[in-house]
């Protein structure tokens, strides 16, 4: 056997692990990297980037077949058709180039990169293969997996996010189980795609996670696309002769649905599960590794950074940890104290959630004012053919200190940055309302917003 | 309006220098009579300087750290009346002008942290506290300089508006030396805080002296071990039927006493070697030093002619001397004049340690603590109460037989105590 010997080991080459390697590199940390499939991880290969790259083409051949019936904007085409095959050939394109640039960037800052799987042996070795590797800090970045429901096993009809970015045909009726930020972003982009998409959730509104103002929009856009919603309805199996899904509707009556497809996206869970995780007994936070606030597990020198690590399981959250952790192990003091971690959901509209929510401030105790800007008094959002859809601020009522950020609207996702900033310098609704904002933007809304929260919006 | 001079005084007879400690006061404070200005040390001993004036503060004559040579302006205070500048020796006439730095010699270039007068309570400092868990307002470079500088950014007012901390708090919030770097949470975090201590006042003293004991002496250190039980038992039967109303006794009288009788035999011993002169003194009467820690560190105060006190009175001296020494109100001569000195940490005395040698005296004892062990006496194993006595001699002038000899001498005394007391 083989042994190799670093200060750095990191499991996983997904966003939280490859951009510890990188800033590992930057700080001339001795630094290998064990990925079992393919580097960038769920992010790149399997989750954020690819299901965008679908979402475009699902908008793209939308708005043709759009201009192709009605167009307001005086286009004329003929019916569109589409390929999907060159379809997930153009997104794979985009996946190849993106993980080849990560190999590239691993390589230029000297990571070594282990192709295979680690199963740890302790809190300083792992093993993958035949080589066995000796480090001085163990960082775990497995990711993590989607939820299966057990009365529906993934295969053939019944498929996960996965099967569902690389598909070979636009199904003509497809069942999303799942009406959170995932089955409503594949199930609009389905339903633009062509296909007869239905959603069922067992809770009484879809995106659960966020109050029902905010999803308002989204849930008009839905009906509006013709996405029918079984709120309230819970999977009970699925029957493979007749295609045919039984959900158990709040009446207690059983509906069966028939599809040619069903879209589990029922959430994602830590990946605990394959790479011997029980030979270092860590402490755990549900099923996720209890992490402090430096990413430092129950065990000295090893870290748990990601989706690993519990919520929220989000990308850029997993890079902020990693950068940190590579600095930690660098010697500098570090902790993981961000503001904010913004959360998007590219449905039609996006949705953006950075902060606090007034719910949130609210059970935080903070008296706080909430004001919002409609997207319908901003031109911008008019020349897109947008008007649904808003800006919402929560300031601190004694101080106008602003705790919260939320949108919803058509390219609402790129107001992210400007919400997190705001946030991360400790902005007062004034330094919102005094920036001066670019006309015409969607960002106005934002500048109105804070105007509005102070008693003196101009465009309202 | 009139301008009082405060001179450095002359403290002890032959001092030329005393070293500035701290101020009590600032320029611009009203000061009273009689309310201390500063501290001034000398050889050993910490000295309040009083004010015999009411008045302002207008000049400072120094900065804590400075030696300071007797008869500079120390203080400079605006009194009522004439004041006392036309009345002095040195008819110099004080000006407005900043009172031109009095004779110093900067012995380095101490910066002294500005120790802020700890009587004048005005907290506009930087520092502030808040909530556990509240979080402060500061944007994400702020808050990594801070992770960077180990400042607790919660302890740091934030001057920014809604009191957001700004790179300018955490400047100002370092120049009053109050990081708290050192309340880490996590007991394994990798710490990269250091912290500079000016080594001012006492401690510069006892680096200087220590440092000169082990460069000039050549050190010699012998260990012995003591029977004390027979010691012990007279002294629990002295306290018994004595402590009410002579006062309890430690054993540090016993050991005083075993010196003065040991010492008439060992002359060579009890005498002090002025190398530069090269004559040894030698003395008749026994003043024995000992050895005391006070919170601004060693201090060493002298129990005098040991040799003519009773055991209840070198009791008695000691205790006295120890308070004294600890609480900073020991005289300069009750710190100075010792012909040997004796060593003690008492329980945490340990095993053996090589005392360093008080100079110019030429001998040391140290004493270890006192533990029960089974000794082999006449081929029995009994279980007896056991010392070391761990000694520092200077090799230069005490040879290695007399030095062995005259321990042996305070062996023979202790185990025996009797012949303590007979003459």
């Amino acid at each position: 056997m083989q042994t190799l010997n670093t200060t750095l080991l990191i499991i996983g080459g997904g966003p939280g692990g490859y951009v510890t390697a990188i800033r590992a590199g930057q700080l001339g940390i001795p630094t290998i990297l064990v990925e079992g499939q393919s580097l960038g991880g769920t992010c790149l290969n399997i989750g954020c980037i690819p299901s965008k790259a679908l979402i475009h083409v699902a908008e793209q051949f939308h708005q043709t077949r759009h201009h192709h019936q009605l167009s307001p904007l005086g286009i004329s085409v003929s019916a569109p058709t589409l390929d999907i095959t060159k379809s997930v050939e153009w997104k794979d394109g985009i996946v190849d180039r993106l993980t080849t640039g990560v190999a590239a960037l691993l390589k230029k800052n000297k990571v070594q990169v282990i192709q295979g799987w680690a199963k740890v042996v302790d809190g300083k070795t792992v093993d993958v293969g035949d080589t066995r590797i000796q480090c001085e800090h163990l960082v775990l970045a497995t990711g993590s997996k989607s939820v299966n429901l057990p009365m529906l096993p993934i295969g053939g009809p019944i498929i996960s996010s996965t099967e569902a970015l690389a598909p070979t045909s636009v199904p003509k009726r497809l069942i999303v189980v799942g009406g959170g930020y995932i089955g409503l972003e594949l199930g609009i982009a389905y339903r633009k795609l062509g296909a007869e998409v239905s959603v069922v959730e067992a809770q009484e509104r879809i995106l659960p996670a966020y109050d029902a103002e905010l999803t308002q929009p989204v849930h008009d856009e839905l009906r509006k696309l013709g996405v029918k919603l079984y709120l309230k309805h819970s999977v009970q199996g699925f029957d493979s002769k007749e295609n045919t899904l039984q959900v158990l509707a709040p009446n207690g009556a059983t509906l069966n649905l028939e599809t040619d497809q069903v879209l589990v996206a029922v959430g994602r869970k830590p990946n605990t599960q394959g790479w011997n995780l029980e030979a270092l007994n860590l402490d755990m936070n549900g099923s996720s590794i209890k992490i402090d606030h430096r990413c430092q597990t129950s065990m000295r020198n090893v870290y748990a950074i990601g989706d690993l690590s519990g919520e929220p399981m989000l990308a850029h959250r997993a890079m902020a940890q990693g950068e940190m952790v590579a600095e930690l192990i660098s010697g500098k003091s570090r902790e993981f104290n961000p503001t904010a971690i913004a959360a998007v959901c590219f449905t039609d509209p996006e949705l953006v959630v950075v902060g606090k929510t007034p719910d949130e401030a609210n059970a935080a105790g903070l008296d706080c004012i909430v004001s919002s800007f409609p997207f319908a008094a901003n031109g911008r959002a008019m020349t897109l053919e947008s008007k649904s859809g808003f800006v919402r601020v929560v300031a601190r009522r004694d101080n106008h200190v602003i705790v919260g950020w939320q949108a919803v609207g058509v390219g609402v996702s790129e107001l992210s940055t400007a919400f997190a900033q705001s946030l991360e310098m400790g902005a007062r609704l004034e330094d919102i309302g005094g920036t001066i904002h670019a006309h015409p933007t969607l960002g106005e809304a934002v500048q109105e917003a804070a105007l509005r929260a102070l008693g003196h919006a101009l465009h309202l | 309006m009139g301008t009082h001079v405060i001179k450095m005084p002359d403290i002890g007879e032959g001092i030329a220098e005393v070293e500035l400690s701290v101020w009590h006061v600032k320029v611009g404070d009203m000061v009273v009579e009689d309310q201390v200005l500063a501290d001034v040390m000398t050889d050993k001993a910490m000295v309040d300087i009083p004010s015999p004036v009411h008045g302002k503060v207008i000049a400072l004559g120094g900065q804590p750290g400075e030696v300071m040579a007797v008869g500079s302006v120390l203080i400079s205070i605006e009194v009522e009346g004439a004041g006392n500048v036309k009345e002095s020796a040195q008819p110099a006439p004080v000006k407005e002008v900043p009172v031109a730095a009095p004779k110093v010699e900067a012995v380095m270039e101490s910066k002294p942290v500005a120790a802020p007068a700890p009587k004048a309570a005005v907290c506009q400092g930087p520092m502030v506290a808040r909530a556990a868990d509240e979080r402060p307002l500061a944007s994400p470079a702020v808050r990594k300089h801070a992770l960077d500088l180990g400042i607790q950014l919660r302890l740091v007012r934030g001057s920014g508006p809604a009191g957001r901390v700004l790179h300018e708090d955490l400047d100002t919030y370092l120049a009053q030396g109050q990081s708290n770097a050192s309340t880490v949470s996590s007991g394994y975090t990798q710490r990269t805080d250091e912290q500079q201590i000016p080594v001012i006042g006492m401690r510069r003293k006892i680096a200087q002296r220590m440092q000169d004991a082990t460069q000039r002496a050549a050190h010699f250190s012998y260990v012995e071990e003591i029977d004390v039980t027979a010691v012990e038992e007279l002294r629990a039967h002295l306290n018994e039927k004595h402590g009410a109303t002579r006062g309890k006794l430690t054993l540090l009288p016993f050991l005083v006493r075993a010196l003065v009788v040991a010492l008439r035999d060992f002359p060579q011993i009890n005498a002090r070697y002025d190398d530069e002169a090269q004559v040894i003194t030698r003395l008749g009467a026994v003043h024995v030093g000992i050895a005391t820690q006070a919170d601004i560190g060693l201090m060493v105060p002298v129990v005098r002619h040991a040799e003519a006190r009773s055991l209840w009175d070198n009791a008695a001296e000691i205790s006295r001397l120890a308070t004294a020494a600890r609480n900073g109100k020991a005289s300069r001569d009750e710190l100075s004049g010792s012909s040997i000195t004796l060593t003690s940490l008492g329980a945490l005395g340990g095993i053996v340690s090589t005392p360093v040698l008080n100079l110019p005296e030429v001998a040391i004892v140290g004493v270890n603590k006192i533990v029960e062990r089974p000794m082999v006496i006449k081929g029995q194993i009994v279980i007896r109460k056991m010392m070391n006595l761990s000694s520092s001699f200077d090799h230069r002038v005490v040879d290695g037989m007399d030095a062995a000899l005259f321990i042996q001498a305070i062996r023979g005394l202790l185990e025996q105590p009797a012949t303590l007391f007979v003459e």
